[in-house]
């Protein structure tokens, strides 16, 4: 199998579907009625994985679009976190909502559950901006 | 002090509803180019940045912070600040320069530098330079489909619509916030149905609306609005850094996002900070492109009246579309609130946005009834479509909406309809009626819709976020109902998901499930000849509305040129001094038998002959035969009449009294409004020649006077005149025509 080239293998779907997997490990022609129908596709299974988030990430870049990529190569590592914690987070970073420990835990939490360390970094970084805007609480 | 009728009339126009007023800079109501607008400047030391548009580094809020942090490439910043904005404002509009060299460039500018060089273009300039900018290859629109009575059949009913008719996203939105999961269902099943690949959202608070997205009811976002300064950003609840996560968690569950900003929002607020709009915006812009959004909604949107009320309002609206093009983010150009209530106000300042073409020209073209736009009314709606791809088929432009016939209205909407209704019923959601389905397919609004149990409608849909039910749920509902295309379409939205394609820059999709993107379609316009061009198949059926008429339909005005004016006489001078003689155009009751007004032939030859005849006139007919132009008609018969007066008539009705010392052009009096034209008309135009033949005074023929007749009728009038002249036999005398 060729390696994947972000500059040639744009759209996935079409051009590099051998990429391309579903969490469970299903290929895109395999996401069919029929397969629905008997069971075949687990639930949940209709979404990005983290490694497929990553290689969009590598073909914003490759177009120059360097902070899309940073917003995917962070989506990548955010793909498995539950819905729950990806809104408490939401919550805990809007403005006034958070002290710098909260925030400082989120990080440490993102980092060692999710391996989420660009979006640690995130959390670290407007915990600083926060504490000199007086947003923290 | 008095005022004249036409001041009067002036102030009574829609126009005058509108408050204009002289810019006030410290309450931000300035377009552009403010007093206290910072100078660009960027100072780096050691790859951070020190200052920033005329503010210390100790100094900055959070939005300075963060575009300083993300929204900066310090490596092209060094070469690209230094380079004078008139020299970046050439580069922007020189055909010559890449997009690709242009973007790289914006990479290295502050937002006080961006707002400087775009100002200083012309609006035709910022046109061509959003021409050569957007991001993606084709442009598009997006619809917005709302109701009243959230009505889920007709919900469903409009969004099948709106896809057939080529929208590329469809957004909707909620009167009573609970209604949102199962509006989020109508727009999903609806959209599929009218096309497969139309991408939907549901407008709801930020929390729902990523939990929609989450079941795979939605496949796109552009609730994540930000403002240019801190204190109207956390006014919002939110901060750069809650956006840019927000953004993220949106494309971790593959779907699209694009951000919101526009200029007026701010000053609204309160909180402008005595700058103008447009730095404001760059402000909003670099904060965006830094959280790595791939996109964003701007040019006033919803406060887009503001900007209107200052001088320069439309030009500061369209350098907004301008500068986030620049900055390589999908545009989606407003014009989806109402921004004038006059006609030609809004729809001058569309043009800035229709000809150049955007990646949305509306974010939200109003695909409802006003009545039924819970948006806030809708710059354009429904009621518009015919003159909207009637502009479109005017300028040879492609604004993203196509022709639909109203068969192909109707079936998709009732398909829609039905669809809907098995969904429902298959969920067990409170059941759409046979007869809300039918109501759907030929509603104008919802006020034509039967009323729901609303109360069992909430209840419903509190169920659908508790008991999670998704994208995929929908997709067996409708194959269970025997909806199997739209079940495909269904699972081919989530489908979407996997690959993850539609995240980048200005995604949509097209046939066959083609994502079209700034990456595999872009804009590469380099001049003439290159680029996105309205042509062949595409511009075919943008030209071929459902209005338009067969030239040939006009058919049914001609027949078989009669025999019976082969070989008659030559028409020589008359003697007698009572004579009118009337010509006749050389199609007349031959190869064309009605005027332009629908009066027959014959019947107008009968009363111009009791016209003349009613004072003692004589009449005469003559066929002028090398001739189809009224004056030479008449001008031919007036030689052989013994009075020296004629009549001259054209096919199409157009009749003219002429006297034979005039000049051919000169004439006694004319009739040009044929449509107008009644046989009591003719009546009158025979008494009258014969007056001017017997000597007697008279008053000219009262004539009916429409100015718009000509516009009406200039397609029929030109069809009927080549049918006239392609009768007419070079050098041929005229002959007597027996009446």
């Amino acid at each position: 199998m060729a390696e994947f080239d972000p500059a040639y293998d744009y759209p996935l779907s079409s051009n590099r579907p051998d990429l391309v997997r579903t969490p469970h490990g299903l290929r895109l022609d395999e996401l069919t009625l029929d397969g629905l129908f008997h069971g075949s596709i687990p639930e949940g299974d209709f979404r990005a994985t983290p490694a497929t988030l990553r290689m969009q990430a590598g073909v914003a870049r490759s177009v120059g679009m360097s902070q899309l990529g940073d917003n995917l190569d962070r989506a990548a590592e955010m793909a498995v976190i539950p819905d729950e914690v990806i809104l408490e987070i939401y919550t805990a970073l809007r403005p006034g909502r958070s002290s710098a420990q909260v925030l400082e835990e989120w990080a440490e939490r993102l980092e060692e559950d999710y391996s989420a360390t660009s979006v640690a970094a995130l959390v670290r970084e407007a915990s600083v901006a926060y504490a000199r805007r007086n947003l923290l609480k | 002090m008095s005022e004249s009728g036409r001041a009067r009339a002036r102030a009574d126009r829609e126009l005058r509803l509108e408050t204009i007023i002289e810019p006030q800079p410290d309450l931000g109501l300035v377009t552009m180019n403010g007093p206290n607008d910072p100078t660009p400047e960027l100072t780096v030391r050691d790859g951070v940045v020190e200052s920033m548009d005329g503010k210390r580094a100790d100094e900055f809020d959070l939005i300075d912070i963060f575009v300083s942090l993300h929204g900066i490439d310090l490596e092209v910043a060094e070469g690209a600040m230094a380079l004078p904005d008139l020299e970046i404002a050439h580069r922007l509009i020189d055909v010559g320069i890449s997009r690709e060299d242009l973007v790289r460039l914006s990479r290295g500018l502050t937002p006080a530098k961006l707002a400087h060089v775009v100002s200083l273009l012309d609006p035709v300039e910022m046109m061509f330079a959003l021409k050569k900018l957007r991001a993606r290859r084709r442009p598009a629109n997006q619809a917005h489909v709302t109701n009243r009575k959230e009505s889920p059949a007709l919900l469903a009913a409009d969004a099948a619509e709106a896809a057939a008719r080529g929208f590329a996203e469809i957004e909707t939105t909620v009167g009573v916030a609970r209604y949102a999961p199962l509006n989020a269902i109508a727009l999903l099943v609806g959209s599929q149905t009218g096309r497969p690949g139309a991408l939907t959202q549901c407008a709801v608070e930020e929390r729902r609306n990523l939990q929609l997205g989450m079941q795979g009811l939605t496949t796109y976002s552009e609730t994540l609005s930000v403002y240019g300064t801190d204190a109207a950003l956390v006014d919002g609840d939110d901060t750069p850094w809650s956006k840019a996560f927000l953004a993220s968690a949106y494309a971790s569950r593959g779907i699209k996002v694009r951000f919101t900003s526009g200029s007026g929002s701010e000053a609204l607020m309160g909180h402008a900070e005595g700058c103008s709009m447009l730095h404001l915006e760059a402000r909003c812009l670099s904060l965006i492109r830094a959280a790595g959004s791939q996109g964003v909604q701007n040019g006033g949107i919803s406060t887009v009246a503001l900007p209107l009320a200052l001088p320069g309002g439309s030009k500061s609206i369209l350098a907004e579309n301008l500068m986030a093009a620049w900055l390589g983010l999908e545009v989606a150009s407003g014009n989806d609130a109402i921004a004038s209530h006059s006609p030609i106000r809004k729809t001058a300042k569309l043009m800035g946005q229709f000809l150049p073409g955007t990646d949305f020209v509306t974010s939200g073209y109003s695909a409802v009834p006003r009545y039924d736009n819970m948006f806030g009314g809708g710059n354009y709606d429904s009621d518009d479509f015919d003159e909207w791809t009637t502009i479109q088929r005017d300028w040879q432009v492609d604004a993203g909406i196509e022709p639909l016939s109203e068969e192909a209205a109707l079936t998709v909407r009732q398909r829609a309809a039905t669809a809907i209704q098995s969904v429902f019923r298959h969920l067990g959601l409170p059941a759409i009626t046979d007869q809300e389905v039918a109501d759907a397919v030929l509603a104008y609004d919802s006020a034509d819709m039967p009323d729901r149990d609303r109360a069992a409608d909430v209840e419903a849909a509190d169920l659908v976020y508790a008991e999670n039910v998704t994208g995929i749920d929908v997709v067996r509902a409708l194959q269970a109902a025997g909806h199997t295309d739209i079940a495909e379409a269904v699972l081919g939205m989530q489908r979407l998901r996997v690959s993850g394609d539609y995240l980048q820059t200005s995604a949509i999709v097209g046939s066959d499930w083609q994502v079209e993107s700034a990456v595999s379609d872009p804009n590469h316009y380099r001049g003439p000849g290159t680029g996105y061009r309205l042509e062949g198949e595409r511009w075919e059926r943008l030209q071929t509305l459902p209005h338009r008429l067969d030239p040939a339909s006009f058919a049914a005005h001609r027949s078989p040129r009669a025999d019976s004016s082969v070989g008659r006489a030559e028409a020589l001078p008359g003697a007698n001094h009572t004579e009118v003689v009337i010509g006749l155009g050389p199609a007349f009751a031959a190869s064309l038998q009605a005027t332009i007004n629908g009066l027959s032939h014959g019947s107008v030859l009968k009363a111009l002959d009791e016209g003349v005849r009613s004072i003692g006139g004589a009449p005469r007919f003559v066929r002028v035969r090398r001739t189809s132009d009224v004056a030479f008609i008449a001008h031919d018969a007036s030689r052989l009449s013994g009075s020296g007066i004629s009549i001259g008539i054209q096919s199409k009705g157009t009749a003219v009294i002429h006297r034979a010392d005039l000049e051919p052009l000169d004439n006694l009096e004319l009739f040009s409004m044929a449509p107008l034209l009644t046989l009591d008309s003719y009546r009158a135009i025979g008494r009258n020649a014969a007056a001017y033949a017997l000597g007697l005074r008279t008053s000219p023929v009262p004539v009916e006077i429409d100015n718009f007749a000509r516009a009406k009728n200039i397609v029929q009038t030109t069809l009927l005149h080549a049918t006239e002249t392609a009768s007419v036999e070079v050098g041929a005398p005229a002959e007597e025509f027996e009446f």
